[in-house]
């Protein structure tokens, strides 16, 4: 008389599987309570001790009126104090300016002199603007980041050739805020949120776009309305990846090609291959080779895509374990039509 | 090797048809799978089609399953997964030990197909482990990756979802390991054939 447990398994995995989702809606509470935990703390940080930077206080004489988004001056005249909107482009948040890459400078470094006397004289509206060469060509401390080659691609994209002069370094990093991220970001959603967020002042800003063309502003929602999970990907790859040709040398890539080129096999990303080892997870991929390893390096990381995040050894060792799986069938099967003969 | 000549009713429509979807999804699901796995250069179907085949196989697969899962709760069937713990060891030794070498002397087969027993020592364990261990984990992590945003954010510093894209891939792979033995487990009927025939007529 065989001795049975009586309990069957399909009731075993239903007591399982309601664990299973209470564990889960457990998990997912957590996660949710600590993102709102992080985004209470990136508030708070957001306060600058201006004593730790040595021009600030000789760019306070600037920041006083352009430092907010109102200014007074006393009418010469009537004697009396005019308050004064500042408008929004011209004014320099100090959070900002002072954990930007430019945050050591002084005003009048980049700005004139002249500008030291209120109100402005006229002429320096005309004052012609430096870009990222002026200070950066040539200079070795500077190599490493390529600007030289940064600008050749820059001339090549379609934002240069389209819209010729009117569209400088500044159109899309900010002097004031510039801050480098793709190289110091070990987080590689900030890094994402930070560089489509460039592309976005933009494109998903008329007054911005109306600046360079006079055509109709392109709804990104729409005109990406074939792209399956579409959140999934606008939070997890950035735009240049499908929209700028990468050239493996430059961290991130400016040569921003026609739409006509823009990536859309879906294979190009999600393959062993994957175009995003050449750009969004080369710097990623080095950087935590060199801190875990290669194995972990590689095989584990902040997000997941299918193709890119196949790991070689497992391939392998699964392809063994098939192939010998097969085998033994054979052998099996063999020596089983054998001994029936 | 089956002694007993009186044919047994031991596959009611409902497990036939049930086994017989669940067969043809799973290849699918397969060879789509691979498809998505290496796309680049496309080995079987193209990426866009092989992710649309397997979502849509997938959600099959999984309505599937529910009627297994349910014919077990509540049928006959059920019963035929329960193992009995008491001596099971030695009766997996004997079902191994019949495989490896009796089948070769022409032995006859230790545990003989019963209405009260479908599955010898080595079936049980296998088809537990396959259906209730493998098949729900392979669709609850498929679901995960169907719908991202349901999946946990992250687990001490890892995308939750590479976790679930592991343990989808794992599962998948021992699925098709699964596939290959078990169909040619089936050629041990009365003969190669007999047992394919049975799984279509009912009767074994």
């Amino acid at each position: 008389m065989i001795y049975r447990a009586n309990v069957r398994p399909a009731w075993v995995v239903l007591v399982l599987l309601l664990c299973f989702a209470i564990a889960f809606a457990l998990a997912k509470s957590s996660d949710s309570s600590s993102s709102g935990k992080k985004t209470e703390k990136q508030g708070s940080t957001e306060k600058v001790d201006l004593a730790k930077f040595k021009n600030s206080e000789t760019n306070e004489h600037c920041l006083k009126c352009h430092g907010q988004s109102k200014y007074v001056y006393e009418n010469a005249e009537s004697k009396k104090p005019v308050h004064k909107r500042m408008y929004s482009e011209l004014i320099i948040k100090r959070d900002e300016f002072y954990v930007s890459n430019h945050k050591g400078f002084r005003c009048t470094d980049c700005h004139s002199e002249d500008y030291a006397t209120f109100p402005h004289p006229g002429n320096l509206r005309m004052e012609s603007k430096a870009n990222c060469l002026d200070c950066h060509g040539g200079d070795e401390k500077y190599a490493k980041f390529q600007f030289e080659k940064i600008d050749s691609n820059f001339m090549a994209s379609v934002h240069s050739q389209k819209h010729s002069q009117d569209f400088t370094c500044w159109m899309c990093h900010n002097p004031h805020t510039y801050k480098i991220n793709a190289r110091t970001n070990e987080n590689l959603k900030e890094t994402i949120t930070y560089d489509n967020l460039i592309c976005l002042s933009c494109h998903s800003d008329i007054t911005k776009y109306e600046l360079l063309t006079d055509k109709q502003k392109p709804n990104i929602l729409v005109k990406h309305e074939w792209l399956p999970n579409q959140a999934s990907h606008f939070t997890n790859v950035r735009c240049i990846e499908c929209h700028a040709q990468n050239k493996d040398t430059l961290i991130v890539a400016h040569f921003v090609a026609p739409k006509s080129m823009a990536v859309k096999k879906c294979e190009s990303c999600h393959a062993q291959n994957s175009i995003l080892y050449a750009s969004l997870f080369k710097y990623q991929v080095r950087e935590n080779i060199k801190k875990q390893g290669f194995f972990k390096g590689l095989f584990l990381s902040e997000t997941a895509t299918i193709g890119p995040d196949q790991n070689n050894t497992l391939n392998i060792i699964s392809l063994v374990f098939f192939g010998l799986t097969i085998l033994v069938i054979l052998i099996h099967a063999v020596l089983r039509i054998q001994k029936s003969h | 090797m089956e002694t007993n000549h009186e044919p047994l009713y031991l596959y009611p429509v409902w497990i036939r048809l049930w086994h017989i979807l669940n067969a043809l999804f799973c290849l699918v699901l397969i060879i789509s799978g691979l498809s998505i796995q290496f796309s680049n250069p496309t080995i079987i179907v193209k990426f866009r089609a092989a992710v649309a085949v397997h979502n849509v196989a997938g959600v099959l697969l999984s309505f599937n399953y529910i009627l297994f899962f349910i014919g077990n709760l509540f049928t006959k069937n059920g019963a035929y997964y329960v193992i009995g713990v008491k001596g099971y060891y030695g009766r997996l030794k004997t079902q191994f030990h019949h495989y490896t070498i009796g089948v070769f002397k022409k032995e006859e087969a230790p545990f003989p197909v019963t209405v009260d027993s479908k599955f010898n020592p080595l079936q049980q364990i296998s088809y537990v482990a396959i259906m209730y261990v493998v098949l729900p984990l392979v669709i609850l992590s498929g679901l995960g990756l169907l719908y991202p945003e349901i999946t946990v954010n992250s687990l001490i510093g890892i995308s939750g979802l590479d976790y679930t894209d592991l343990l989808h891939l794992a599962c998948g792979f021992f699925v098709t390991i699964f596939m290959c033995i078990h169909i040619y487990f089936c050629t041990f009927g009365k003969t190669t054939l007999s047992n394919f025939k049975s799984i279509i007529n009912g009767y074994h």
